[in-house]
């Protein structure tokens, strides 16, 4: 089994979808789709790479993301921030934060696999 | 008095802003300075030949003498002054007014109609502002769904095999995907199409239940004693509902008709009457809930407008999820609204009821009894999570013989237009304190 990716997403169809990419490309996919509950399972799940959706249902992607980032263990976890806004004010929010990448919605799925590939690295 | 004084009051502010004499006037044309006098207090009525020497000599059109021309301004004049509850102003005088200062009666109509513009305006920006969530909210559906179905479509579409099984599974989902973005889409279009015109935009299911019941008078004569309609015929022919509101109003006439089952109408509206709407003793009388009799008191049907009986639910997150409001307690449509309503105090107190008078201010404030309560409901049995309905009664005083209640709550709509900027528990500034 390969890296771990951790998908937290809220939109089912789009975890299928992006669940069978990855999958089929070698990952082990991890899914999570509540807000409150993100970092639990992240310190539980300990995964190579985030996928972060920005509105997630109770807790906002940029909430997680700042307190990823002010953990020790997970300040260099690499992060692809997901979101529906692709708005300047959410990108540069994105990289105050300190998200790793950032990709709007609708993506190619191929732009999800090669960064997902770049974050893990060798 | 009547209009046609006006004219002498005009002859008279004509006359001193020319410098003329009462005698020297008269001389001119040919009456009596006496009789002058008459005309310039209103005594007499004044037309024809003499009119139009008076006009003449005094140098302005006869139009602008005569009566009639201005009776608008009468109108609009009254209309200004009905809105000022401090100073008082001279209404006995408004015609001497208009008739001897006609620009400062043109100037102070025009600034009264520039007021009632900029507060529509208010009305309506604030709508907008507090649709922008909506808009937010449903441009992130779309796009997600639009993820999906992309994401979804791109792996069917690439070249190679892909299992049977999720093969079904993702033409399933992009099914799935293709009507909600339909739905999605409609409820967008029905909000932009809707962009000029303020009252009518309707931007959500509930949005569109209230209409639907605004409609009726949140009265629904076919569910009550012999059921002529059931709630599905209802609706069925109602083309204009979005999926998602008739699911909505579907739910809402199921309760409403188990409600007037309950609590059939004759019978309740002549106890209510009788026990002065008082819920609780209503409850008790005819062996239900708290919650059926809230909800069957909003339904009632009104003598008049100003008797409607408002009813306003939350949950307990304090979002609203049921409006129907009455005249001199209005409803937010959109966002959060004040939080010194009793609606929130019964939140905060679970079983405990709250009896309170209300005054939203605002022009010609108008007194409301209001009942409020928060019942919790357990959907998943005993040990699960109790899930909270708010209900709030706002009663018309009017309906009222007696409360027995000596003070009165101020009460704002929302903090975004209410006026009392040093409100305790405002949450945000007030637009109305920029200037509006």
């Amino acid at each position: 089994m390969g890296k771990t990716v951790l998908l937290i997403e809220d939109e089912p169809n789009i975890i299928e979808a992006v669940r069978f990419i990855l999958s089929r490309d070698g990952w082990r996919v991890e899914t999570h789709s509540d807000g409150a509950t993100a970092m639990s399972a992240i310190q539980k799940i300990k995964p190579d790479v985030v996928i972060l959706d920005v509105m997630l249902p109770n807790r906002s992607g940029f909430d997680i993301l700042q307190e990823l980032r002010s953990a020790e263990e997970t300040e260099a976890l690499p992060v692809l921030m997901l979101t529906a806004r692709g708005q300047t004010k959410d990108r540069e929010l994105a990289e105050h934060y300190g998200a790793s990448r950032f990709m709007t919605k609708p993506f190619a799925n191929s732009d999800v696999l090669n960064c997902v590939r770049e974050l893990a690295g060798p | 008095m009547s209009n046609r004084t006006l004219t002498g009051s005009r002859i008279r502010g004509r006359r001193l802003d020319l410098g003329l004499k009462q005698s020297e006037l008269a001389n001119e044309v040919g009456i009596s300075p006496s009789y002058l006098n008459l005309i310039e207090h209103n005594r007499r009525r004044i037309a024809g030949k003499l009119l139009v020497d008076l006009a003449r000599v005094l140098k302005v059109d006869v139009s602008s003498l005569s009566e009639g021309a201005e009776a608008t301004m009468m109108v609009d004049l009254r209309d200004a002054a009905s809105d000022q509850s401090t100073p008082p102003v001279e209404l006995d005088r408004v015609e001497e007014f208009a008739g001897r200062f006609p620009g400062w009666a043109t100037l102070l109509v025009a600034g009264h109609r520039r007021v009632e513009e900029l507060e529509r305006t208010v009305e309506t920006l604030s709508d907008r502002l507090t649709h922008d969530p909506f808009l937010s909210a449903s441009l992130h559906e779309v796009l997600s769904t639009v993820t999906a179905i992309r994401s979804t479509s791109s792996i069917l579409a690439e070249p190679g095999e892909i299992e049977p099984s999720w093969q079904r599974r993702f033409q399933t989902n992009i099914h799935e995907d293709a009507l909600r973005l339909a739905e999605s889409v409609e409820g967008l279009v029905t909000y932009l199409d809707a962009a000029g015109d303020a009252e009518r935009e309707l931007t959500s299911p509930q949005e569109e239940l209230e209409v639907w019941l605004e409609g009726r008078d949140y009265h629904v004569a076919e569910l009550e004693g012999a059921k002529t309609q059931s709630p599905e015929q209802l609706i069925e022919d109602d083309v204009k509902l979005t999926l998602s509101a008739r699911a909505l109003i579907l739910a809402y006439l199921q309760t409403y008709r188990a409600d007037a089952d309950a609590l059939p109408l004759a019978s309740f509206q002549a106890a209510a009457a009788e026990m002065h709407y008082d819920p609780a003793r209503l409850a008790t009388y005819f062996g239900v809930g708290l919650d059926i009799v809230f909800r069957r008191l909003a339904t009632l049907p009104s003598k008049a407008e100003h008797l409607r009986i408002g009813r306003v639910a939350c949950d307990a997150s304090g979002t609203l999820t049921f409006r129907k409001p009455t005249t001199g307690f209005d409803v937010p449509r959109f966002g959060a609204v004040c939080a010194l309503w009793p609606l929130y105090g019964a939140l905060a107190q679970p079983m405990a009821p709250i009896r309170t008078i209300v005054e939203q201010v605002g022009r010609n404030p108008r007194q409301f009894l209001t009942y409020a309560l928060s019942q919790p409901r357990y959907p998943d049995g005993f040990d699960g999570v109790a899930v909270y309905e708010v209900q709030m009664l706002v009663l018309p005083i009017d309906l009222l013989a007696e409360t027995g209640i000596n003070t009165v709550r101020s009460v704002g709509t929302s903090c975004r237009i209410c006026p009392k900027i040093e409100c305790v528990a405002r949450r945000e500034p007030s637009i109305l304190s920029d200037g509006f």
